[in-house]
């Protein structure tokens, strides 16, 4: 049986996009690489600026998608996307009248800056690693204690031609500030350092909640990027910056350090970019037909994308863009009848 | 081990190397360059050779922007004109400054050729000498790790206390020019460089690392060179030993000639202007060079390593490692006659042997 639509990715940009299919009467074939659907949202906590459960939102998606009576395909891994349709990886191709690529980004390996020691020093995490351990509710560093000194680095893999990642990834400046304040939530005595290099709140709420973290839990924010981070005889955290609005440099000791990663292009990207269609920015996000009138677009009339596969977005941006995309299908489809 | 240590890897050549010293070791530890002609020739037979008439790489006077870059490159060009003409292609040079400015040489000729076509220029209107460029460089630390496991197979002394059965706790000390230029030109890339490390390892002993282990020794060029300066390059060693000695280290192992020095020669300024002395039993840390470590392994005679002219007194290490020595045989030169003793200092204990 030919499916009318394939979307490729089970992230929320994806299951989004078949929700919306379905809901206007396109049968959806959702695609997902891994066990299960959810992306990379299953693996978080609470959502900015609103602190709303992630599960709460995948919860909702999910039970909507699963009424809707799309059909949902785990561990199927889209190699090869062309006009017919989509190879994946085990040599099955499946045969389609439009495509919507929503295979979304990956998280920097924070084991590139090997300056932080991530992989190396126990009390060095990730801000994915922090989302983990508020879900198990045991945020406690490497031997058991309670935190008393934790500091959080922006922009680990994110406008860094150093590792080759010159784009912002936009959403990890609200990341640490929200981690922040659930961490302040969660030891209120604690001392929280924000080390960054600029604030962008470019959303609704952000900024305001950039202030509250500073007025109302007197978090701190340290313009500087950490140098380098060294582990103490005791297992905390040595770290070196330099304030750079006051001008000098800084060591201190922190129980815990959180790198807030950036995201990166998906690494299926330049496999998909072999489908001339399929345009790569020079970030190696894929490249939409336009910014404006056509930012889910490719350069095939039956190819489409959605959410993070073209570029950093929030949870909100990623589903908009989903529901566009399912309305740019459906034209395309009435169109061709 | 810890294998992110051991990620950067680069070939070195097994055998056959053209030799180029260092300005300032033969001075600070006379012992140093012997002894690695020694291991190679002699321990692992391989051939290496020196040419006499090779010249300083004018490391120093270039990082004091006293020397321009044409005229190193031209100085280098000419190294690399003695190694073509003696029909060797793998350059090794004793020096981190040096082993820098190479590297920083051949880059630049990658990725400016014009400024190679500079240099050829200006070494054949000067000398009429004319150069491969060499096919490995590397520094002779590189060498020493890459024969490692060879040296581990005849050592006669291992980095474990003969007393307690431990491994040795050594601090190792890595040059910056080493691989904080250029990442890839050393083992273990710049934060976490593996060369000395794994000779530790392979010989027994265990690698501390403690917070201010990256940061430079303090020397600097002009931190020690402008005299003014030199509060500077003191301040930078006390804090990698005031961060270090927590760790109790038996002794701090480095491959530059200037980090062995200062790092040797400011615990004695430290412990005479504060009275700290950073070590064990109220003496300083013993500072050693990658080839006394390997000598030592391998049996060598320390004073014939020439570790009686370190500032802070070797034997406490020598007899942790169950080495034999004559004591008063230290200040006796190469053919026996008496070459003077330092005076007491506060951080040998003042308990240096007496002749």
């Amino acid at each position: 049986m030919s499916h009318k639509v394939i979307v490729v990715g089970g992230g929320i940009a994806g299951m989004q996009t078949a929700l919306s299919l379905a809901e206007r009467g396109i049968q959806p074939l959702l695609l997902e690489k891994s066990e299960r659907i959810g992306g990379k949202l299953t693996g978080w906590h609470q959502l900015f600026p609103s602190f709303t459960p992630a599960s709460e939102v995948l919860g909702d998606l999910s039970a909507r998608l699963k009424d809707s009576g799309a059909e949902v395909r785990t561990n199927s891994e889209v190699r090869k996307i062309d006009k017919q349709g989509v190879e994946l990886t085990d040599g099955t191709s499946l045969e389609a009248d439009a495509v919507v690529v929503c295979s979304g980004f990956d998280l920097f390996n924070a084991r590139l800056k090997e300056e932080y020691g991530y992989g190396i020093y126990p009390n060095v995490y990730t801000s994915a690693d922090l989302e983990a351990m508020f879900n198990e509710n045991r945020v406690l560093t490497a031997e058991g204690k309670k935190p008393q000194r934790i500091a959080l680095l922006h922009c680990v893999g994110s406008r860094d031609e150093k590792v080759g990642q010159r784009h912002c990834s936009r959403v990890c400046c609200i990341t640490g500030v929200k981690q922040a304040i659930e961490l302040k939530k969660l030891y209120p005595t604690a001392d929280i350092y924000n080390f960054y290099m600029d604030i962008r709140m470019f959303g609704p709420g952000y900024e305001e909640m950039y202030r509250q973290a500073q007025q109302e839990y007197g978090i701190h924010f340290v313009r500087g990027r950490i140098s380098e981070a060294s582990e103490t005889i005791d297992h905390r955290v040595q770290i070196k910056a330099e304030d750079t609005l006051v001008g000098r440099p800084l060591k201190m000791t922190v129980d815990m350090l959180i790198l807030l990663i950036g995201m990166k292009p998906g690494e299926s990207n330049r496999r998909f970019a072999e489908n001339s269609a399929i345009k790569l920015a020079p970030s190696n996000f894929v490249q939409p037909h336009d910014s404006f009138l056509h930012n889910v677009c490719s350069e095939a009339p039956n190819i489409f994308y959605a959410g993070t596969v073209t570029a950093p977005k929030n949870v909100g941006e990623s589903l908009n863009e989903a529901i566009t995309a399912a309305d740019r299908v459906a034209q395309y489809l009435s169109a061709r009848q | 081990m810890r294998n992110s240590w051991t990620e950067y890897q680069k070939e070195i050549a097994d055998d056959n190397y053209f030799y180029v010293r260092s300005c300032i070791r033969q001075n600070f530890f006379p012992g140093s360059e012997a002894a690695f002609l020694n291991i190679m020739r002699n321990d692992l037979n391989r051939d290496v050779k020196e040419e006499a008439i090779h010249t300083s790489c004018t490391g120093i006077g270039y990082h004091s922007d006293i020397v321009p870059l044409d005229t190193i490159m031209t100085v280098v060009a000419r190294q690399f004109a003695l190694m073509t003409e003696a029909g060797y292609e793998n350059f090794i040079s004793s020096c981190i400054t040096s082993f820098g400015i190479y590297n920083e040489a051949m880059e630049m000729w990658s990725e400016f050729p014009e400024t190679e076509e500079r240099a050829r220029e200006h070494l054949y209107k000067a000398t009429g000498r004319e150069f491969k460029k060499p096919k490995s460089i590397a520094h002779t630390s590189d060498i020493i790790f890459h024969h490692r496991e060879e040296i581990a197979r005849k050592a006669q002394h291992k980095l474990i206390n003969v007393e307690t059965g431990r491994p040795l706790r050594v601090v190792e000390h890595i040059g910056c020019h080493y691989a904080k230029i250029f990442p890839k030109t050393g083992f273990g890339g710049s934060e976490f460089p593996y060369v000395l490390a794994g000779m530790i390892e392979s010989w027994g002993g265990d690698v501390i690392d403690y917070p201010e282990r990256r940061h430079c020794c303090g020397f600097g060029f002009r931190n020690y060179l402008v005299q003014a300066n030199r509060g500077y390059s003191v301040a930078n060693s006390q804090k990698k030993f005031e961060s270090m000695a927590p760790y109790k280290p038996d002794f701090i192992v480095a491959n530059c000639p200037g980090c062995a020095m200062f790092l040797d020669k400011w615990q004695y300024t430290i412990a005479e202007m504060e009275g700290t002395v950073y070590g064990q039993d109220g003496q300083g840390i013993p500072v050693l060079t990658y080839e006394e470590m390997a000598g030592l392994v391998l049996g060598y005679d320390p004073w014939q390593l020439g570790m009686q002219m370190h500032q802070v007194n070797v034997e406490p290490l020598l007899d942790k490692m169950g080495i034999r020595y004559d004591p008063t045989a230290k200040y006796l030169g190469k053919n026996g006659k008496y070459i003077g003793q330092p005076a007491d200092a506060l951080v040998n204990n003042s308990s240096h042997i007496q002749l």
